[in-house]
């Protein structure tokens, strides 16, 4: 099975939240009603992957975002505890702290008690591995840097020489002794 | 390209090949010196530069284990990661942003303009100004250096625009696109900006400086630089005579080699190059190489550094264009009514979305933080550069326990902020908020250091042996043949970005070395 099973175009229209499924062969996947695409996990259950993206989500919410975005996080501490035994018992003792914090298991807890029980864990070797992933993967991925108003690689298109560097319009230009006139060449 | 004899011991061998080790090389073979220059990572050309923060870092930063301590915040976000230089030939001047300044007069002169100050450990450079001056001129006219030999200033992008309105609402007057190393014309076979917005992932048009592509190649179409890459120095070897005559190190298959020289010149930054210095302690220097001053390492400074974001209400796109794309100078004397000694240049600066997420505040999380993250391309952003103090307990030392692959020590980096430093970026930060606001700011965010990209002072200058590592030439006091040639030789470190000091040094030392060696002295 390929890694990513994706139809560009609905991805990036969708904004829903993803659903787990777990395959015939007993493979845990995220995906979507519509199966547009699909993440599958190689170490976390069930509840572990469905736990540590209510967490990614409670960690750099954005409500515009969709979970797929977030499962990218999942999948790649998926990988990293595919790599590592320690980082798998991190997560896994890490999830089970997660729900024991308040005897109801964290993704059943609103909003507000997930920031409450996060804040209780901040410092701690789990909750590090998991936030230092998140700010890592979440915003490192391209498919969410336009929504961002972020550009990305501008080399291949010529920098932004002719493609709006200074087209700032709200503020008056400062004087050319100050900021010479561009060349082009 | 030269291949010389590792019994060679007519060659010298300069260790790092960026700012201070790529240029000296190139002015040592351009006067008809053999130089072997060993630089620790590999050669990757303007072609392999990515337009991606991340992949960036992961290719050109410098990122063997290092430990740290002290109150800096640094410890608490970025145990491991003190500094953001490179391991790559270029050195750090293929990361760094290309802002080109000269130390103003007094900043050679701080023990005597500043006074005694507690818990700094401040001295007078053993030169002065007019002594450097000419070779400012230079450095200026070899990186091409904006508004210095008649060469146009960059044009200013929306981030500049932001900063300059603000601060001229403020009443700053010095304010313009910098002295910036970035061609704004087609200059010296390197062509002019593109705009592109990712000087600090390596120019992918070749318009900034940078020794990988100006310094090194013209060095080796001399056919005297051996420039052997993944070469990692292990340690400097010496006679019973106490000279040096040559270096210990690894290649990429970790075989280890040892290269005769007839002297020494390192250059590895201000953390490695002390480290290198104390791992080759002997029985007959034991407390390291150069260090009967016992400075080596000390004196570790970092610039005071932070930055300040804003956001407001209409677009900016900071990203797009020049990194450092413009400057206010008008705090950068010193003026010790403003309750501290020394000044601090404002300079804009932009981070992508990726990097901007782990620095903007970093440890963060939850809906306040990813709240400001939403307004991203709302934002504008400065960086503080300013001089702080040297402090002999902010030190670059070696790890107790911990060893790198090779065996040996990894370094510590130590560093508590002087009172001076504090009040020096608090000021600073409220300057930064005033220009914000100024410019229509809704909201400001003052943002802690970076990990550090100006690591200076740890072989500082002084023509006291007692007090410095260094005597003004960069050569050891205690070694004759054995020299510094990185921002580790800074007495003190101004409020200017080192680099062109830094190049300054490393044209002069290639003039000492050159003259010592033919008069037979070394």
């Amino acid at each position: 099975m390929p890694k990513y099973i994706l139809d560009r175009r609905r991805f990036l229209r969708r904004t829903g939240e993803v659903v787990l499924v777990v395959t015939a062969a007993g493979r845990v996947i995220f995906t979507d009603p519509g199966r547009s695409f699909a993440i599958a996990m190689e170490v976390l259950d069930e509840h572990g992957a469905r736990t540590l993206l209510a967490m990614t989500r409670a960690l750099y919410p954005h409500p515009s975002i969709g979970d797929e975005y977030y499962a990218v996080v999942v999948e790649a501490l998926d990988a990293e505890a595919k790599a590592d035994a320690a980082v798998a018992n991190l997560l896994k003792d890490g999830v089970a702290r997660l729900d024991a914090a308040k005897g109801v298991p964290f993704v059943a807890l609103s909003p507000g008690t997930q920031e409450e029980v996060l804040a209780s864990l901040e410092g701690d070797p789990f909750f590090q591995k998991v936030r230092g992933a998140s700010v890592f993967h979440f915003y490192n991925n391209k498919l969410l840097w336009r929504h961002f108003g972020y550009e990305g690689s501008s080399f291949e298109y010529g920098g932004y020489l002719r493609r709006g560097f200074q087209d700032l319009g709200w503020l008056p230009d400062p004087p050319p002794e100050v900021s010479p006139e561009p060349y082009f060449g | 390209m030269a291949r010389f004899e590792l019994s060679d011991d007519s060659v010298v061998v300069v260790i790092g090949s960026g700012a201070g080790g790529g240029t000296l090389a190139n002015e040592l073979c351009q006067k008809g010196i053999k130089v072997v220059l060993l630089e620790a990572g590999k050669r990757h050309e303007i072609r392999d530069f990515v337009n991606n923060e991340w992949d960036s870092f992961f290719q050109l930063a410098w990122l063997d284990k290092r430990t740290t301590s002290g109150s800096w915040r640094i410890a608490r976000d970025f145990p491991n990661l003190p500094a953001w230089t490179c391991k790559t030939v270029g050195g750090t001047t293929v990361h760094w942003a290309g802002a080109s300044l000269r130390f103003q007069p007094h900043e050679f002169k701080a023990k005597s303009v500043y006074g005694d100050i507690p818990g700094a450990n401040l001295l007078d450079w053993p030169i002065d100004y007019d002594e450097l001056a000419p070779f400012y001129d230079r450095a200026e006219d070899k990186l091409g250096v904006t508004r210095t030999h008649d060469i146009p200033g960059l044009p200013g992008n929306n981030n500049f625009k932001v900063f300059y309105n603000g601060a001229i609402r403020v009443g700053y007057g010095k304010v313009h696109t910098g002295r910036m190393a970035i061609n704004s014309r087609p200059r010296h076979d390197r062509p002019s900006c593109q705009q592109i917005g990712f000087c600090f992932q390596g120019c992918k048009a070749g318009a900034k400086w940078s020794t990988l592509y100006t310094e090194i190649p013209a060095a080796e179409a001399t056919g005297r630089l051996d420039l052997r890459t993944e070469a990692t120095a292990l340690r400097i070897e010496h006679n019973a005579a106490g000279k040096v005559t040559g270096v210990l190190y690894a290649d990429a298959e970790g075989r280890q080699h040892f290269q005769k020289a007839r002297l020494v010149c390192v250059a590895c930054n201000a953390i490695e190059t002390p480290r290198l210095l104390l791992n080759s302690a002997s029985s007959q220097f034991p407390d390291g190489l150069a260090n009967s001053s016992g400075q080596v390492g000390r004196n570790y400074m970092r610039h005071t550094t932070g930055s300040v974001y804003a956001a407001f209400d209409q677009p900016v796109h900071m990203y797009r264009g020049t990194t450092m794309a413009g400057i206010v100078m008008d705090e950068a004397g010193h003026r010790p009514e403003r309750g501290f000694a020394g000044g601090y240049e404002l300079e804009t600066l932009s981070l992508g979305l990726p990097f901007l997420a782990a620095f903007l505040d970093p440890g963060a999380w939850g809906r306040a933080f990813t709240r400001k993250l939403e307004f991203y391309d709302h934002m504008a952003g400065m960086w503080i550069v300013g001089e702080d103090m040297p402090q002999e307990t902010n030190a670059v030392t070696l790890h107790p326990t911990e060893k790198d692959p090779f065996g040996l020590p990894i370094p510590n980096v130590h560093f508590d902020d002087h009172p001076n430093d504090i009040a020096m970026r608090e000021h600073a930060y409220r300057a930064g908020r005033r220009i914000y606001e100024a410019a229509g700011a809704r909201e400001v965010y003052e943002v802690p250091p970076y990990p550090s990209t100006h690591n200076l002072g740890t072989c500082r200058m002084s023509d006291k042996p007692r007090d410095g590592v260094v005597n003004r030439f960069g050569q050891t006091h205690d070694i004759a043949n054995l020299f510094i040639s990185d921002g580790s030789q800074f007495t003190t470190g101004a409020a200017e970005n080192p680099t062109l000091t830094i190049v300054a040094l490393a044209i002069r030392q290639a003039e000492t070395i050159a003259g010592m060696m033919s008069r037979g002295e070394i």
